[in-house]
């Protein structure tokens, strides 16, 4: 049972660090462009995929544990470096004018699309590639033996994130300015801010977010069509549990519905999927906006 | 006599901002009431409070007798109350008389699922309000295609769609061409006194104000500075150094009743 | 706001469908389908209407076709199973509808998405009761009593979903023009609006949606009884994209835009999903965004454009 519990735990940890990559870049994207990508979950299955297939080709080279690691960070900037600025300047920059329903279309058939390019390019048989797991080696917790890179990898990159994101948000200039056209668009513009850089700019960087999700993901379970899905209805939960836009907020509820499903995975498999949403729906009957959110930012 | 609208130590503050600091005002039955004052002095955020919008952090609202404060404003306008705004807020999907119509239905049976929005009735109670405010010949033109007199002339009919015994303007000639104006509140007012309604709107203008008010309250800096008939106060050295300033002191220098707008 | 009379359309689509489905047999199977899915995407349209769109009412879909194979071996008549499908979307719509109808927008869809998404696994982990991605098979129910061979039952479910689509079609046009109708759009442009004239716009979209749920369960049970068989798939994000598909596709201008366009995007997906099963998601993609940026009014407005062009010619 404690045994159970401690193992419910560390996955919980290391399946919030996964999200809260995830969530914390639809959140910022969100937060700057004021919309919700619905792709944004494709990215992250897109990583995912990248991930494997370069690692799968790394593995075969006979620097292969050398490169397991950096593969998946590789993986991460190209899939956000090259989707990124093509999704914002042939997509969103068009549709930046036009109201919330055309929006959220337009990114849901963005999501429809790239749902199918992972099948086109990648099959529908599960990919499975775990050098990055392999090259780290295990350890021990107690009576559990665990990997290495579920229990200092990932909480350590999410935690790096956090950090470094709210210290680049407050303390560079270009942090503050992203800031600024958040809070007042035409404002900043008016200040001479170049509000169509900051929107590429935060985007491509909110889609290498979602493709290092998918990249450290990858070498902790199989990649089938759906990942993709299931990713961005999770995030979803975990930012409008937040409140759109907050990205501490972001953080601790990843960490929240992390560990309620893994937790459910333990103990009441039936429920696995289930359990984030009533965490989700819990906490919105209370507080609508979310536990960090305001009327205000909603309204826009 | 009691007053129909009654404000007692209403206070609220944005951020280090007093809009309202104490602010006592009665309203009496079938008056009507210029609050003016510098921008930004918390004149909407009177109406705002006062219909629900915001709610005052100190203070009470009473309207008829019965404590108001801090209702939503669904409740507020079914007690009679109703406002319309500085921006007409017309529903952009639809035409003058289907806008009116809406209001007429949410005001005498919303809920019907299989009746026609403009059946009868509501056609008839509709046209009844869109002839008194001169309306008739847009009432099939699309909101979107009004210019802004007939948009806040729309808004104000929509409001007494409602049938309240209180309408709260927010600027009801501002954005009108000045020639349009006085037009305008003509039809206006008519309307408003043909109906027995009560008025309280706030206006920048001081030659509607004095043309048109039984009474000006000034509002500044959250508190009310002068309350009395549009003669007094608008002559009112105090008034004119605090609130009004130069540019209609002018105007205020005119004799009063005597209508002639300067320039 | 009745617009132009939609009887001379209706007749000749009516018509025409009858007609194909005569000189093509297989043609009843994916017109009833059609006209299923066309009842689910008239509820997106009342929505729609209000500026709200939902990705989950593939949920309401699947109530509605579960609650049929749950009922069948016990109830065995058409007529007593359609209302089941209905009432059960009606209540899951009711309850679901009094949390989301408080929000807007992205909220709307994406929570609406996240229930679909739950009621999904649920119908595949809960192997016991819903036999999982296997599915339930459901054996072809009597109609007013009587038993019909394969032919004969497929004519009267076509018959009977085409009697429901132009009825419900018109009830719901007469509800567009009524109050509550004409307070969605409302809805769209100014909500505070519709607050101070003392209507909760909560209320007026809660009854669109439990409307909406109440329309996409009946086409569930439709489904169910016309492809005898239940998948968890039903309720899957995949088809519930395809129902906000239609009714982009079909155009929300009128009430005949859904069966348009449903009818248009089976025909299609018969011979596209064969010839491309993977890539026809990305197809419905491609297209939905020509549509969003090039055509926004959908297959309808261009019909109307047709239409009108030709009647202002001498």
């Amino acid at each position: 049972m404690t045994l159970l519990l401690l193992l419910a735990v560390l996955d919980g940890l290391a399946y919030a660090a996964l999200v809260f990559m995830v969530a914390v870049g639809l959140t910022l994207v969100f937060g700057v462009l004021r919309v919700l990508n619905v792709a944004h979950g494709s990215f992250f299955a897109i990583g995912a995929y990248v991930a494997a297939t370069l690692g799968t080709a790394a593995a075969a080279t006979a620097a292969a544990p050398v490169l397991a690691l950096p593969v998946l960070l590789i993986a991460a900037i190209l899939v956000g470096g090259v989707l990124g600025p093509l999704v914002e300047k042939l997509l969103l920059s068009r549709i930046y004018v036009k109201d919330h329903v055309l929006q959220l279309l337009v990114t849901f058939a963005l999501f429809m699309i790239l749902e199918d390019v992972q099948k086109l390019i990648w099959g529908v048989q599960p990919i499975f590639q775990d050098a990055a797991v392999k090259a780290l080696g295990p350890v021990e917790v107690g009576d559990i033996v665990y990997t290495r890179y579920q229990l200092f990898l990932l909480p350590g990159v999410a935690a790096t994130t956090l950090v470094g994101l709210m210290w680049f948000l407050r303390r560079t200039l270009t942090g503050r300015v992203i800031v600024a056209v958040t809070q007042d668009r035409e404002a900043a513009t008016a200040m001479g801010i170049d509000a169509q850089r900051v929107y590429l700019l935060t985007f491509t960087f909110g889609t290498m977010l979602a493709a290092l999700g998918g990249a450290l993901a990858s070498p902790t379970s199989s990649l089938v069509p759906g990942v993709g899905v299931n990713m961005i209805v999770l995030s979803f939960a975990v930012v409008a549990t937040a409140g759109l836009g907050q990205i501490e907020g972001a953080a601790l509820t990843a960490l929240l519905i992390g560990l309620g499903r893994s937790v459910a995975v333990y103990f009441a498999p039936e429920f696995e999927v289930v359990i984030p949403y009533i965490i989700m729906v819990l906490v919105l009957l209370v507080r609508p906006y979310g536990i960090f959110g305001s009327p205000e930012l909603r309204r826009v | 006599m009691s007053a129909l609208l009654s404000a007692k130590g209403l206070k609220i503050a944005f951020g280090g901002v007093k809009a309202a600091d104490g602010i006592d005002l009665d309203i009496a039955e079938r008056e009507f009431v210029a609050i003016i004052g510098p921008n930004g002095a918390g004149k909407t955020t009177f109406i705002n409070m006062t219909t629900g919008y915001l709610r005052p952090q100190a203070g009470s609202i009473t309207f008829d007798g019965t404590d108001i404060t801090g209702l939503p404003p669904r409740q507020i306008v079914r007690r009679g109350i109703a406002r319309s705004f500085q921006i007409p807020q017309l529903f952009t999907e639809h035409t003058v008389i289907e806008n009116v119509a809406l209001k007429v239905a949410a005001h005498r049976g919303f809920w019907h699922a299989f009746r026609p929005l403009l059946d009868r009735e509501t056609t008839a109670a509709t046209m009844a309000i869109l002839d008194q405010f001169g309306l008739r010949s847009v009432a099939e033109a699309r909101a979107t295609e009004l210019n802004e007199g007939t948009r806040k002339l729309t808004d104000i009919a929509m409001a007494m769609a409602l049938e309240p015994r209180l309408l709260l303007m927010d600027e009801p000639t501002s954005g009108v061409a000045s020639a349009e104006k006085f037009g305008i509140m003509d039809t206006l007012v008519a309307a408003l006194r043909a109906r027995g309604v009560t008025a309280v709107f706030v206006e920048h203008d001081m030659e509607v104000v004095e043309r048109y008010a039984d009474r000006v309250a000034v509002w500044s800096q959250g508190k009310i500075l002068a309350s009395g008939p549009p003669a007094v106060v608008l002559n009112d050295p105090a008034v004119l150094r605090e609130v009004i300033g130069v540019e209609v002191k002018h105007a205020a220098g005119a004799t009063p009743g005597s209508g002639d707008a300067h320039a | 706001m009745m617009g132009r009379s939609l009887t001379l359309p209706t007749l000749l689509g009516v018509a025409l469908l009858i007609g194909l489905a005569a000189s093509a047999p297989w043609l009843k199977f994916v017109f009833t389908i059609a006209l299923a899915k066309g009842l689910a995407v008239l509820g997106i349209l009342l929505l729609l209407r209000a500026g709200q769109v939902s990705f989950g009412h593939a949920l309401y879909v699947a109530v509605g076709a579960y609650t049929v194979a749950f009922a069948r071996p016990t109830v065995g008549d058409v007529l007593l199973l359609l209302p089941l499908a209905v009432g059960a979307a009606t209540i899951v719509g009711l309850l679901v509808g009094l949390f989301v109808a408080r929000y807007r927008d992205i909220f709307f869809g994406m929570l609406n998405l996240a229930f679909s998404m739950v009621f999904y696994s649920l119908l595949e982990k809960l192997y016991a009761y819903t036999r999982g991605t296997d599915g339930i098979r459901v054996i072809p129910p009597t109609i007013a009593g009587l038993a019909f061979e394969r032919v004969s039952y497929e004519w009267v479910m076509l018959g009977l979903s085409l009697a429901l689509a132009v009825g419900l079609g018109f009830l719901a046009r007469i509800f567009l023009a009524s109050p509550l109708g004409q307070a969605l759009p409302a809805i769209k442009a100014r909500e505070t609006r519709l607050e101070f004239a003392g209507i909760s716009a909560k209320r007026v979209l809660l009854v669109s949606y439990v409307a909406s749920a109440a329309l996409a369960g009946l086409g569930g049970g439709i489904i169910a009884m016309t492809t005898l068989h239940v998948t968890p798939l039903l309720a899957y994000w995949t088809h519930s994209g395809e129902l906000v598909f239609i009714a982009i596709l079909g155009g929300g201008g009128a009430v005949l835009g859904p069966f348009l366009g449903a009818a248009v995007f089976e025909l299609v997906r018969v011979y596209a999903a064969a010839a491309f099963p993977d890539a026809w998601q990305m197809i419905l993609g491609a297209v939905l965004l020509g549509i969003i940026l090039f055509a926004s009014r959908g297959l309808w407005g261009i019909y109307e454009d047709l239409t009108t062009r030709r009647a202002a010619r001498p």
